[in-house]
């Protein structure tokens, strides 16, 4: 019996120092690994329905339907300004660990059109996730079918011709001018406010071609009513087998990207930061988003820590040429 | 033939006990998001996204659709009840549901309410079913001329009114649209009216800062002053009887409820106006065709039933540019529009054809959705009216901390509470003066509407604005807004020919 006794007694006290001992080890664990107290704010630098806005909103959904995260991601959009709303914030967040914000390309030209006392060397990379492409379309009732037969026209047009197209200043007007800096040709450039509505002018014939994103026209392509006539990209998409590049066609240089990134503010704690970009990892390897990108075209394209940053550095230079050769900036 | 057998085969989906659950819970999680200011059908749809990871997509859609549909019936009550509009669509439901509460009518306004988004709801998606595609051509036909022509309408019907001072109408619509100029300019992308470098500007002025403000805060100051400090009770009863008299007393309203549910739905289908735009129109056409417009504004039932019906009947019509060309009409549709992406669902013109199942599915259990919506509706007002049965003292703090949740929720920001203040204090005061208030909240809705679209009309025509009538849809619209500007002065001739025929 006491001896029954003493044996439940040590049985015991090893249960206890075991105890002790797996916490030990797992302190240190829970104190490395930061995760956010309080649902994160999902900062958009654009407005509602837009392609950017699309794609965070699919993002929070990947990252809810998975539990990615320990609290959501809350999606909030601040579009004013091209961006310069949410650049401003994000500054004014400084240290904050509960906001990350989606990017497009506005982070670079927002600061360099107008100065808003925001420099993105500052921010903290997070991760690029995407760099979408551009296609130059027009309505399938139009009888262009090569870049020739566009440049024909639009000349004859004589500087009539309507290029529809996001905000002055954003992405499609730098495609646009880079069209008219290449070919000597001039466009009436009309801005949408997003780049669906855009896609919808093109096929009412309210205006005669775009340059937009594939997920823009996808489904009025996959219906028959737009017709894509060339790509600026390096290479062929995979979704356009039959729509030559620019550059096969002779054009060299004529390559323009969206990028699609997370930032968070500046001077963000290292543990902080790995937390978000091993979300985003997750994110960038998860079947939803691998089907999505596939499906829109969308180039997959992980980038992170100083490599981004250098990335995003190497791309405000490219802007600043563009935007000085659009006579947009001095 | 072919749509009735596919919408049986969508009924076979919708009615699914499971489905129907989903329906039910929707239709209430939606009144009350509706009813809460600042929580719009926008906020809820997102918060309830990752709720319908768990069920397959059909029955996802129908959940979210329900939600969608209970919180356009709950933006009502709210508006109704404490004046403040509880989502953007509602803001002219407060207009004269307010008045017919403080009357002691607010049974009769929610009753109103309920039955004419019913039918606003149901005629809408009769002619969803019947001509989705054929609509879908025409909302394509819509170009910024056409767009620019419809806002001119838009504002016509509120100049032709007669009952308030011409000049007080011009100035209202003058200061909203002044309102609505601050923020960035499309065209050119620079930001306008910032007063210095204020960042709370650079999103423009959220309407509903404004509507909440002038209708929530301006109410409280309104009533503060004609009650002096004397505890007042509202008048407010509730019986079934008194809700079949309601009910049966609605008959003569149902041209109003024709006129808001058409107009509704058209503009619904447009994309990047929706619901709200829809909502203040079909309230102005209501006080144009009035034979008492002087009655709107003190509570008459017309201003209730037609924006309730209009917005209903848009919010199922801005469905269909998500649907057939995958461009949302409302940031609501917007959130859909992200749901259906991730389930794998391409919004465009050959979904109807890919995914007959899933679109015959979503529209009848709008019809479904609609019913259940009306009876849960009609049950509650009791509950509601208990709500208005409260003391002033008590219900003021509440509707001020509403007002207050309302103007920060969906921004986050600071900024606009305080401008939700000053336009409540500025509001009030220019009520005193007697300008009316509707047609500043009008005009910074259809402001920057207006404004993109004729800036891009003139860009593409180079400057001439001959394109406005030479585009046949425009030219209608431009016609009839004339007629509409043009109506007090005839009246006036008229009003004068019967007097010297005395």
């Amino acid at each position: 019996m006491k001896e029954q006794m003493v044996k439940a007694k040590r049985w015991f006290a090893w249960a206890i120092l075991s105890i002790f001992v797996a916490g030990l080890f797992s302190i240190p664990g829970s104190v490395m690994a930061w995760e956010p107290k309080k649902p994160v704010e999902f900062v958009i630098m654009a407005g509602q329905g837009g392609g950017a806005d699309r794609l965070a909103r699919l993002i929070q959904s990947i990252i809810a339907k998975n539990k990615f995260s320990p609290q959501p991601f809350i999606p909030i959009n601040k579009g004013g300004g091209s961006g310069a709303e949410a650049l401003r914030y994000l500054q004014d967040k400084k240290g904050d660990p509960h906001v990350v914000m989606a990017t497009l390309n506005s982070y670079y030209t927002t600061p360099l059109r107008s100065n808003i006392g925001v420099d993105i060397k500052d921010f903290t990379p997070v991760a690029r996730l995407a760099l979408d492409t551009f296609l130059l379309w027009v309505n399938s009732e139009s009888s262009i079918k090569s870049v020739d037969e566009y440049l024909a026209e639009v000349k004859k047009a004589g500087g009539k011709w309507k290029m529809g197209g996001t905000g002055t200043g954003q992405e499609d007007s730098l495609v646009t001018g880079m069209l008219e800096g290449r070919f000597g040709v001039k466009h009436t450039y009309i801005p949408f406010k997003g780049g669906g509505t855009v896609a919808k002018n093109l096929i009412g014939n309210h205006i005669d071609s775009t340059v937009n994103n594939p997920s823009e026209q996808m489904g009025f392509f996959q219906a028959g009513k737009s017709r894509p006539i060339a790509a600026f990209t390096p290479e062929r998409l995979e979704a356009f087998p039959d729509v030559p590049t620019m550059g096969e066609l002779g054009h060299n240089n004529m390559v323009y990207f969206m990028q699609r990134s997370v930032i968070a503010p500046p001077g963000i704690p290292s543990d902080v930061q790995d937390f978000y970009v091993g979300v985003f990892k997750k994110v960038n390897d998860s079947a939803e988003w691998i089907k999505y990108t596939n499906d829109k075209s969308l180039g997959r394209a992980w980038l992170t820590g100083n490599d981004l940053t250098d990335f995003f550095l190497k791309e405000r230079e490219v802007h600043r040429k563009l935007l000085m050769d659009a006579g947009e900036i001095k | 033939m072919d749509i009735f057998a596919n919408l049986i085969d969508g009924f076979a989906t919708s009615l699914l006990p499971y489905n129907m659950m989903m329906i039910t819970l929707g239709v209430v999680a939606g009144l009350f998001i509706g009813a809460m200011p600042g929580l719009g059908s926008v906020n809820g749809v997102a918060i309830l996204l990752p709720v319908t990871f768990l069920v397959p997509p059909t029955s996802a859609i129908i959940f979210l659709g329900a939600i969608y549909y209970g919180a356009m019936y709950g933006g009502a009550i709210s508006s109704i009840m404490l004046g403040i509009p509880g989502a953007s669509t509602a803001v002219a439901t407060t207009f004269d549901g307010r008045p017919m509460a403080i009357k002691g009518e607010a049974d009769k306004a929610l009753v109103a309410a309920a039955v004419a988004s019913f039918l606003g709801g149901t005629i809408s998606i009769i002619l969803f079913t019947l001509f989705a595609p054929l609509l879908a051509d025409f909302a394509l036909k819509f170009g910024p001329a056409e767009e620019f022509a419809l806002m001119i309408l838009a504002f016509s019907t509120f100049i032709g009114l007669g009952g308030d001072s011409i000049l007080k109408t011009l100035f209202a619509i003058f200061f909203g649209l002044a309102l609505s100029a601050v923020g960035l300019d499309v065209v050119s992308g620079q930001s306008r009216l910032i007063f210095g470098d204020i960042t709370g500007f650079y999103h423009g002025i959220n309407f509903l800062v404004l509507a909440i403000g002038i209708y929530g805060i301006g109410e409280i100051l309104w009533t503060m002053e004609i009650d002096k400090g004397n505890v007042s009770l509202s008048k407010a009863n509730v019986s079934l009887k008194r809700i079949f008299k309601a009910i049966k007393e609605l008959k003569n309203t149902w041209g109003t409820v024709l006129m808001g549910s058409f107009l509704g739905y058209f503009v619904g289908i447009l994309p990047a106006a929706g619901a709200t735009p829809g909502s203040l129109m079909a309230y102005g056409i209501a006080k144009s065709a009035s034979k008492t417009p002087e009655n709107f504004g003190k509570g008459e039932i017309k201003g209730v039933v037609a924006p309730e019906a209009a917005n209903n009947a848009a919010s199922t019509g801005s469905m269909l540019p998500m649907l057939t060309l995958g461009i949302p009409g409302s940031p609501t549709t917007a959130i859909l529009l992200g749901g259906m992406v991730i389930w794998g669902l391409e919004p465009g013109p050959l979904l109807f054809i890919d995914q007959r199942e899933f679109v015959w599915g979503l529209i009848s259990s709008l019809y479904t959705a609609n019913v259940f919506t009306l009876l849960i509706n009609i049950a509650f007002i009791p509950a509601f009216i208990a709500v208005l049965k409260m003391p002033f003292t008590i219900l003021a703090p509440i509707i001020f901390v509403l007002c207050v949740v309302g103007g920060y929720a969906p921004t986050n920001d600071m900024h606009d509470v305080w401008l939700m203040l000053i336009f409540g204090l500025g509001g009030y005061l220019l009520r005193k003066l007697n300008y009316p208030m509707a047609p500043v909240v009008l005009a910074i809705v259809l402001g920057p509407l207006a404004e993109r679209s004729m800036r891009q009309t003139l860009i593409g025509s180079h400057g001439s604005p001959m394109v406005f009538i030479e585009r046949p849809l425009s030219l209608i619209f431009l016609i009839i807004s004339l007629f509409l500007f043009a109506l007090p002065l005839l009246k006036k001739l008229n009003l004068r020919k019967k007097l010297e025929s005395l």
